[in-house]
């Protein structure tokens, strides 16, 4: 089993890697959205600084939105995704493969560029990493939500805007804690609790996330 | 039922080692859903479909260990070469895959020197060779369901599958498949089943 | 709730619809008096209010409808959980036939909540844990219909919705603290829509009242649209078309 999971992962970044432009439109997509909000609210550093954690949040929940649409689209189209349904793993571990290489391929960068962003935002050094921490915790938690979504709406019309409808409600609570927890660090009470929370979430969306994808998958293959 | 227009009703079979199964009809007589019904990719609206006794429902798994699909698509990714599908596809379905392996079945296949060109640059007999060189590996697969699989190939080439599929009976296995082509493979026991009027 | 009293009998589209029918004539019937007693309760006999006057009386409607909203989500997720697992068709029915009810009730109490932020508070919209969580609420059950909308095969769309729905209501409390612990962290111990005026017995009877109305006059109108459901996906089969030479 685990061959097939290394198998899965390692494909998935292989195409990735050899259509590298659909990575970068995400991660550029998310720098270009956190850089619009100075450019509609106005360039006060204080208000900038206090709304930092939640700008880059939202940005990185409509940047995730915008990638999960690729995660099991192309393999639908081609009918790989069929042979996964028939394969000899369960469905639920190639769920967790491809969840987590997609998570690789658009989550872990806005991760890492976030700090830079946050930077733009003035907002505090020392506590970059908590903000780092809150979306290295956060993202994975959207792309398993996501991939539940994505599962649904396999192959339908009205594709990203149907996807975003069903899923962003859903993002709701990871989206208060996540930024809620950077906000906690600034105002000097600590982002624990809400990292804690995050750990706790993203633990409930890894067992359970991946087994209602499979179950969503196969509700779109028949 | 597919949709709200009924397809078929009313089938019953039951296929042995060695028995070639070919499903015979007219386009959109459901050939291909009684096929994906088999396989455990579509719930039939009634009744059921069992391996060794168990519904394959309960089995999952189990059962998708003993079988090879190759459906109307191809499951080959174009920005993969034709080997690493090859052994993508041959790892999904725990069939040996070793290197020496793969370059073997995509050569029994007439594509000897496609290995490692993208699926992208193939033409489609070419690609439906890659996707059908699963065959040539999978001699331990003891049910092959194969939806069409001579569509898009040359003459060498669907005599090349068809020798496949003849060795892999005579190793006791079944195989079921729909096509239009006449009958050349020799089997110990061949049926044919047509979906006609529903 | 919706009358399968004995379950398989009533199991087939068949048998159910007619049972429908006289089932959504008597809870609708049932509707009209239960409301008409809340609206006489709230409107006219409950007390008024020391600090806020008459406006307060639109709770009457807002604390209902939000109750109706989401015990109807609850119901929803139930049916189309049920049809999941067993692959009945009448429950995946039902569960479509409640989503346009329960999102209507959502709507009236978010509307209400916003007429009664306006006397009380000067605002129209008031960003507190019980208005927002209806507002996802909203977002939540036009998820489910548009889902359903988008899909073609109707087998397809009920487990798909299923899923959708069940997925919801194991958010919804993880959503409802999130918004709520958001709301205390944001706004300190701020004043909240459903912090009622201590409650009269008049006022508590009323509010019953009119959720017993609302919730008979869901299941009528569920019902009724079950009926029309059936009709559309059953209309290949006899006893539809029956039905349709019967009636003309």
């Amino acid at each position: 089993m685990l061959a097939t999971l290394r198998c899965v992962i390692h494909r998935d970044l292989l195409l990735a890697a050899r259509r590298s432009s659909d990575v970068m439109t995400v991660l550029l997509f998310f720098v270009l959205v956190v850089s619009l909000f100075p450019l509609g609210i106005g360039p006060d550093p204080a208000l900038l600084r206090t709304i930092a954690p939640g700008v880059i949040w939202v940005a990185a929940l409509l940047a995730s939105m915008l990638a999960l649409q690729r995660i099991f689209a192309s393999d639908h189209a081609d009918g790989t995704l069929e042979q996964m349904l028939l394969g000899a793993t369960p469905l639920g571990m190639t769920v967790v493969a491809k969840v987590f290489a997609h998570w690789l391929v658009s989550g872990l960068p806005l991760v890492l560029i976030s700090p830079v962003l946050a930077l733009q935002f003035d907002f505090p050094q020392e506590l970059l990493g908590i903000l780092a921490l809150s979306l290295a915790l956060g993202t994975p938690v959207l792309s398993l939500i996501g991939a539940i979504g994505a599962a649904l709406t396999l192959g339908l019309r009205g594709g990203g805007a149907l996807l975003s409808l069903l899923v962003l409600p859903l993002y709701v609570p990871v989206l208060i804690i996540g930024a809620g927890a950077a906000e906690s660090a600034v105002s000097g009470l600590g982002g624990h609790a809400q990292l804690l929370l995050l750990g706790a979430l993203l633990a409930f969306a890894g067992a359970f996330g991946p087994w209602a994808a499979a179950v969503a998958l196969r509700i779109s293959s028949e | 039922m597919r949709g709200e227009r009924k397809l078929f009703g009313a089938l019953n079979f039951t296929l042995r080692g060695g028995d070639l199964l070919r499903i015979g009809g007219a386009n959109g007589s459901g050939k291909t859903s009684l096929l994906r019904i088999a396989c455990g990719l579509l719930e039939p609206t009634r009744g059921e479909v069992r391996w060794g006794g168990d519904n394959i429902r309960r089995l999952q798994e189990e059962f998708w260990r003993q079988l090879v699909y190759v459906g109307h698509a191809n499951a080959i990714k174009d920005d993969l070469t034709a080997a690493e599908n090859l052994h993508v596809a041959c790892t999904l379905a725990s069939v040996p895959g070793q290197p020496a392996q793969i370059g073997e079945a995509l050569r029994r296949l007439g594509l000897a020197g496609c290995e490692n060109l993208p699926a992208r640059v193939l033409s489609q007999g070419q690609r439906r060779r890659t996707a059908l060189a699963r065959l040539a590996l999978s001699e331990a697969i003891p049910l092959w369901i194969l939806d069409e699989p001579f569509a898009a190939l040359d003459a060498a080439a669907v005599e090349c599958v068809q020798n496949l599929i003849a060795e892999h009976l005579a190793r006791g296995a079944a195989v079921v498949l729909t096509t239009h082509l006449e009958n050349r493979i020799t089997a110990a026991t061949t049926r044919r089943i047509d979906l006609g009027a529903g | 709730m919706s009358g399968n009293i004995n379950w398989f009998k009533y199991s087939s589209p068949q048998t159910f619809f007619p049972l429908a029918g006289k089932l959504a004539f008597w809870f609708g019937a049932l509707a009209l008096i239960a409301c008409a007693a809340g609206v006489y309760l709230g409107f006219f006999v409950a007390p008024t209010d020391a600090q806020q006057g008459e406006a307060y009386r639109i709770i009457f409607i807002h604390v209902p409808a939000a109750w109706m909203s989401m015990f109807l989500y609850l119901v929803m997720a139930f049916w189309a959980g049920l049809g999941l697992t067993f692959n009945t068709r009448l429950s995946g029915m039902m569960a479509s036939a409640i989503a346009p009810t329960g999102a209507l009730f959502t709507f009236i109490a978010l509307w209400t909540g916003s007429l009664w932020g306006k006397p009380t508070w000067g605002t129209w919209w008031v960003w507190d844990a019980r208005l927002t969580s209806e507002l996802i609420l909203l977002f939540l059950y036009f998820g489910f219909m548009a889902l359903q909308a988008a899909i073609d095969d109707p087998r397809r769309a009920d487990k798909a919705g299923a899923v959708l729905a069940l997925l919801g209501v194991v958010n919804i409390p993880i959503i409802y603290f999130s918004v709520k612990w958001w709301n205390t962290l944001h706004q300190g111990a701020s004043v909240s829509l459903t912090k009622a005026p201590t409650m009269a017995a008049t006022m508590l009877t009323g509010m019953a009242a009119m959720a017993f109305g609302f919730w008979f006059y869901s299941i009528a109108a569920a019902l009724m649209r079950a009926r029309c459901i059936m009709l559309e996906r059953e209309r290949a089969s006899e006893w539809v078309a029956d039905y349709a030479r019967r009636s003309g």
